[in-house]
């Protein structure tokens, strides 16, 4: 019958480090039967990454592997010699890696890269395998194969050079692919494309895949069985119904229950931190954006941004196309798209860190398009900004404190002592102890730096907030608890929020409103219930589509 | 959709790029001119007093007069840089108030040994630099990486004369291998170009090394493994190809190095050539063999950096001749792919075009259709 | 080693609640760029680096270097302490003496004692060498900070301007000053300044355009921070770190510059003991006296050396090398 292709057994890693040394992974074992996806999911730091990198020992020097075997047809790939290891690789066992961008070599030919998996093993002279080069791009879905070959790997785009790398894993037709993470730094739609031609690959060659994912949903459309992984070990292993519907560890269900792709029906509740199962929004809560009695807090009409583009000669791009919404007191528009959308310069132009080419922003009532120098930055006291890389957004020479009353001290608020008073009730606002205050940024995770970047933007209390892709750097779990912040304090201080994101998950968890973009233009806006319910717009429609996790649960 | 127009390079584009390449050096000369005429000519409170020969007790206010007005001295300052400037344009540098013969003549006849020291010197250096760099990056033993990579840093530490005479006293003296001194044959041209080689073999051996880990980190390389290649082709094919390109952009210092480094070695070994002149001229303060000489290494930086930038593009095919200021930010950031589709979560592609992305990347063509027309706005 | 399992608690308990690093974070700080997951390490950043200033004393090159500075210094500022004797008497009977008991390096051809003209001549070096520093690094690094900051016009014209200064090798560029200015320890000293104020200018002008574009800046902005305080409170703290290591790889630099130029004689006249001079001093009796120029030139190699080991001791990030 079935009998199993690879089988991990007690394997762990370890690093050494000049703190001491860490262990990576601990006692993992799992197997991979023919013909069947494997997904392991975790989130950063789980091990799951070093894990599969341990099979074919492609781990930095620093890495040791202790204890363990790796068994896969007949070799232990542990104790294999440098020579074994290097006939298994890319013939025996494919690698397709995370990330599209930087994953080819930027000054030799598609086609060579592609070939040389073959070549390096012998197993086909140069015309041979720059033959079976362009049929394996084409097997990998990429159009215009023959054209594609001969080209460099900047002259394509993520998505393409992401089948080029599934083409260089399957052209040795090996029995088992390692997909490390193939899809996370795609756009949505070009990830459900990947991922199904990799599942018709597979239903083509009975190859089997071992999938590494940080999204549950990925995993439960996707996967045979779900192996679930926390700081190096496994917690959890199943088919995924056993595993989403009736997750025996606590760590399963905590990630479950922050899937963002898989509750996108939940809401952010009242109660806070904990979260809840499929609670409905308050009914109140449902206001219809468009009844807005009092004047709206941002009001944009035909806005319109422009760049030119270098070295053309005069020609344009219209990054943000006739765009028009408004946001009303204490409510909060999700605005969604992927790359290249112009969300981002949107939400730019809103906060006036950029100037319209055309349109009107109206603030407040006010008309703040054209607004220069003096009365540009006062403007600042009434619309703030949350960045997206919680790394770099807090200057790692100051402490919290000083972090925090930053905007107070540029318009010279109140007296050392009040912005201190200040600075301790924004850090308690977001849930930080006080002993934060005396930090620097360095010493803290990524979740607790975006909530100090939380409170510095609500220290000068504006009116809105311009949230750019605020939790995409953070984990699942740690995304879940922000959100949650972010809704409590909503509701407290009647902050209105612009959130930008290029996950429709994540915005319907905690927009009012929701504005999908598309190249430039906004393609659907209204009551987010209604989009995602009903959604009108066939890209929108594609969209929601995408989002995996939909297939085989609820 | 998939076919990106200005991709490739045509004639017409190679010319254009030659011709601003050439006129972009034409102005770096003018402005050397420029520097070294307001260092040799506007600096000094009087350039009389040196030119007499720095002891101008000697010389009569009448014969002092007379030198002023020979150098056109008493003209005003800007004058007297549009005469020389003429004169430059013209092919006359002046003449050596040493000797009294053009200093045109004095650098010809100079360049021929120094040439030769030169070219022998950076051959060395590349050779052994170089292959000290791919060697340490090559080998597993970390002892033995560990020891190559110590050696650049001694060298780079290590007076140049202090080299070279101790050269001449162990291969000259002690052991009678090589001539001292002169410029008789190749032997004699040996300890020379090795004390010459030695700063910018570091030099090359630091940069490519670091180059090499660099790219080493590179994800590529884990594709290159992942695949099964062998050590060495990882190491050659895939990451010596990559790290050498921004060694290349060094070039132009290398070679001004060596330039100013035959100043010391022909001293110490008294050889002829432009170093020597040098040395000689400075220390008679012979300011216009001095301005000759600035002039001439400038050329030569100018020149090597002409050639850089027609090699340059034929070996990194994601440079395409449009603009040099897309060019240099290229070259700035030529160790990474540039970002164009952008990851999620990253920073968004329609930011101000501040990456050198290009405006003609062709779109994915699974993209949903054309661009919409109407907003669906629910009621 | 504490127990390491201590930094990875029960999984049971998710760790962001609890103050400090999570052990996700230390993990990632651990395993750096490519094996720690995704998304999040794409952000991976040198804010993140945790400085370890007692690992210093760890690295025993270091601590030598140190070390040598120091006597180097004390040399330069006391040299009675180190060589009690004066460097300008000779006594002709002890002529060109070899290394014993009575003379560390030796006698040269008057009869003096090499080892008290090393000490003696520190001063002269290192004092040119420093003053060199400070022109190059006060200069450049002005330049280098409008440059940056300003942006626009400003900086293409001073870039402009580097870019010539470029073009002329160091060396020759000095020794056009030292042509104009004339002999001497003080005007050799400015000739190296001057010549190394172009590359710090551009060192400098790159790390403050990288820390311009830091989104940190653009949140201070955002903040409603004036200009004036975005420069002096978020983009000079964060720039000017390199300086300092970049200040004393260039004294290293300084020190081989001024002493190749004093070498050629262009430095403080005879009976100077200028180290450079020194090496020059005993090239006609290399073939029978060779302490004359080994022992010199050894002094100055151990200082660049030692120089050089503590800039890159300084230098955590390689922002102040090319």
């Amino acid at each position: 019958m079935t009998e199993n292709l690879l089988e991990i057994d007690g394997l762990s890693v370890a690093y050494r480090t000049p703190g001491g040394d860490i262990d990576a992974v601990r006692d993992v074992t799992l197997t991979v039967a023919r013909g069947d996806t494997v997904a392991i999911v975790g989130e950063s730091g789980s091990g799951k990454s070093t894990t599969v990198h341990a099979i074919i020992r492609l781990l930095p020097g620093a890495a040791s592997i202790p204890a363990g075997a790796i068994r896969f047809e007949g070799h232990d790939l542990v104790t294999a010699s440098a020579g074994a290891l290097r006939a298994v690789r890319g013939s025996r066992i494919g690698f397709v890696p995370q990330d599209p961008t930087v994953s080819l070599n930027p000054v030799t030919r598609i086609g060579v890269q592609v070939g040389e998996a073959l070549r390096v093993h012998g197993l086909a002279d140069r015309r041979t395998a720059a033959a079976r080069a362009i049929d394996a791009l084409e097997r990998a879905g990429l159009p215009d194969a023959a054209v594609r070959a001969r080209q460099y790997p900047h002259e394509l785009s993520g998505g393409m050079r992401q089948r080029v790398l599934i083409a260089i894993a399957i052209i040795g037709d090996p029995p088992l692919i390692i997909a490390d993470e193939p899809t996370s730094a795609l756009d949505v739609t070009v990830q459900r494309q990947i991922l199904d031609h990799l599942d018709a690959l597979r239903r083509e060659r009975g190859t089997s895949v071992l999938l590494i994912t940080h999204d549950l949903g990925v995993a439960a459309d996707r996967a045979d069985r779900i192996v679930v992984m926390s700081q190096g070990r496994i917690v959890e292993q199943g088919t995924p119904e056993e595993v989403l519907l009736t997750p025996r560890h606590p760590y399963t269900r905590q990630l479950i229950a922050a899937a963002p792709s898989l509750n996108a029906r939940r809401a952010v509740t009242a109660a806070g931190a904990a979260p809840a199962t499929l609670v409905e929004r308050a009914p109140d809560a449902e206001a219809e954006p468009f009844e807005t009695i009092t004047t709206p807090v941002l009001r944009v009409a035909s806005l319109v941004k422009e760049f030119a583009l270098p070295g053309s000669g005069g020609a344009v791009q219209r990054a943000v196309d006739g765009v028009s919404f408004e946001i009303a007191r204490g409510q909060t528009l999700g605005l969604v798209g992927e790359s290249g959308s112009g969300k981002t310069t949107t939400a730019r132009l809103a906060l006036r860190l950029a100037e319209p080419t055309a349109g009107t922003i109206a603030f407040d009532g006010d008309d703040v398009t054209h607004l220069r120098g003096r009365r540009l930055r006062e403007l600042r006291r009434r619309v703030q900004l949350v960045q997206q890389n919680p790394y770099a957004t807090l200057n790692p020479r100051l402490e919290v404190e000083d972090l925090i009353a930053d905007p107070l001290v540029a318009f010279r608020v109140g007296s050392r002592a009040t912005r201190r008073a200040r600075a301790a009730e924004l850090v308690d606002l977001v849930a930080l102890p006080a002993s934060a205050l005396r930090r620097r940024p360095a010493e803290l995770s990524g979740g607790q730096r975006q909530r100090v970047a939380i409170a510095r933007a609500l220290a000068l209390s504006p009116e809105l907030l311009v949230l750019d892709e605020p939790v995409s750097a953070l984990d699942v779990s740690v995304q879940h608890q922000i959100l949650t912040l972010l809704g409590d304090i909503q509701r407290e201080l009647e902050v209105s929020y612009l959130f930008i994101s290029h996950d429709l998950a994540v915005v319907r968890q905690i927009a009012d409103t929701v504005g999908v973009m598309q190249r430039g233009r906004l393609v659907e806006l209204g009551p987010a219930r209604s989009v995602f319910d009903d959604p009108r717009a066939e890209y929108t429609r594609a969209l929601l589509d995408a989002i995996p996790g939909g297939a085989r649960t609820r | 959709m998939s076919d990106s127009p200005a991709r490739r390079t045509s004639p017409a584009d190679v010319a254009r790029y030659l011709a601003s390449r050439l006129g972009q050096a034409l102005i770096v000369l003018w402005a050397a001119y420029t520097v070294s005429f307001l260092v040799l000519w506007a600096l000094p409170s009087d350039p009389v007093a040196l030119l007499a020969g720095g002891d101008a007790t000697d010389i009569t206010p009448d014969q002092l007069d007379a030198l002023r007005a020979q150098y056109g001295l008493d003209k005003p300052l800007w004058a007297q840089y549009l005469t020389q400037l003429g004169a430059i344009l013209t092919g006359h540098f002046g003449s050596s108030i040493a000797t009294g013969r053009p200093v045109a003549d004095v650098i010809g006849e100079a360049i021929g040994p120094t040439a030769q020291l030169a070219g022998l010197a950076f051959v060395l250096a590349l050779v052994v630099g170089g292959g000290l760099a791919i060697t340490a990056t090559f080998v597993r033993t970390r002892w033995v990486s560990s020891l190559l990579l110590g050696l650049p840093p001694l060298g780079v530490a290590i007076p140049s004369f202090w080299f070279g005479l101790m050269l001449i006293q162990w291969f000259s003296f002690q052991l009678p291998w090589f001539p001292a001194m002169g410029d008789k044959g190749f032997a004699s041209l040996v300890l020379p170009a090795i004390a010459l080689a030695l700063p910018t073999s570091a030099m090359i051996a630091q940069l490519l090394s670091k180059s090499l880990r660099i790219t080493l980190g590179e994800p590529y390389i884990d594709t290159a493994w992942a695949k099964g290649a062998s050590r060495a082709r990882v190491h050659v094919r895939h990451a010596l190809r990559n790290a050498a390109l921004p060694a290349l952009t060094m070039t132009g210092l290398v070679v001004g190095g060596l330039l100013s480094g035959t100043v010391v070695t022909e001293t110490v070994f008294s050889r002829p050539g432009i170093g020597r002149v040098t040395a000689v001229a400075v220390q008679q303060q012979d300011i216009p063999v001095v301005q000759g000489i600035v002039l001439f290494a400038a050329a030569v930086f100018v020149l090597a950096n002409l050639a850089v930038d027609l090699v340059y593009p034929a070996l990194d095919p994601r440079i395409v001749l449009t603009s040099p200021a897309r060019r240099r930010r290229r070259r700035a950031d030529a160790g990474g792919p540039p970002s164009e589709l952008v990851a999620q979560g990253g920073a968004d592609a329609e930011a101000p075009p501040a990456t050198p992305a290009d405006p003609t990347t062709p779109a994915d063509p699974a993209d949903p259709g054309n661009a919409p027309t109407r907003t669906e706005v629910h009621a | 080693m504490s127990d390491t399992t201590a930094l990875l608690p029960d999984a049971a308990q998710h760790p962001t609640d609890t103050f400090g690093a999570t052990a996700a974070d230390r993990f990632d700080d651990a395993v750096k760029d490519r094996f720690a997951d995704a998304v999040k390490d794409r952000f991976a950043d040198a804010g993140r680096v945790r400085r370890r200033t007692l690992g210093i004393l760890r690295r025993p090159l270091l601590v030598l270097s140190i070390v040598w500075l120091l006597l180097v210094l004390v040399a330069a500022t006391w040299p009675q302490l180190l060589a009690p004797g004066d460097p300008l008497a000779g006594v002709p009977a002890d002529k060109l003496q070899p290394p014993s008991a009575a003379h560390w390096f030796g006698t040269d051809q008057i009869g003096r004692d090499l080892y008290t003209r090393v000490v003696h001549g520190t001063s002269l070096t290192i004092s040119a060498a420093a003053i060199a520093v400070a022109v190059g690094i006060v200069v450049g690094s002005l330049l280098g900070l409008v440059s940056g900051f300003v942006g626009g016009a400003v900086d293409a014209v001073i870039m402009r301007v580097a870019d010539v200064l470029l073009s002329i090798p160091g060396l020759l560029l000095s020794l056009a000053i030292i042509t104009a200015l004339g002999f001497g320890t003080v005007n050799v000293a400015i000739a190296v300044g001057i010549a190394s104020v172009a590359s710090v200018a551009r060192i400098m002008r790159s790390e403050v355009i990288k820390v311009r574009a830091s989104p940190f800046v653009e949140a201070a902005t955002a903040s409603g921070n004036t200009r004036t305080r975005i420069l002096f409170r978020h983009v000079l703290p964060n720039s000017a770190g390199p300086v300092v290591a970049l200040g004393v790889l260039e004294f290293g630099g300084a020190i081989l510059a001024v002493s190749a130029l004093s070498f050629l004689g262009y430095g403080a006249p005879p009976p100077a003991p200028e180290w450079g001079a020194l090496v020059s001093g005993g090239r006609d009796y290399l073939r029978t006296s060779w302490w004359l120029t080994t022992l010199p030139g050894l002094v100055i190699a151990l200082t660049v050396l030692a120089a050089n080991r503590l800039a890159h001791g300084l230098d955590t990030n390689g922002a102040a090398r090319r």
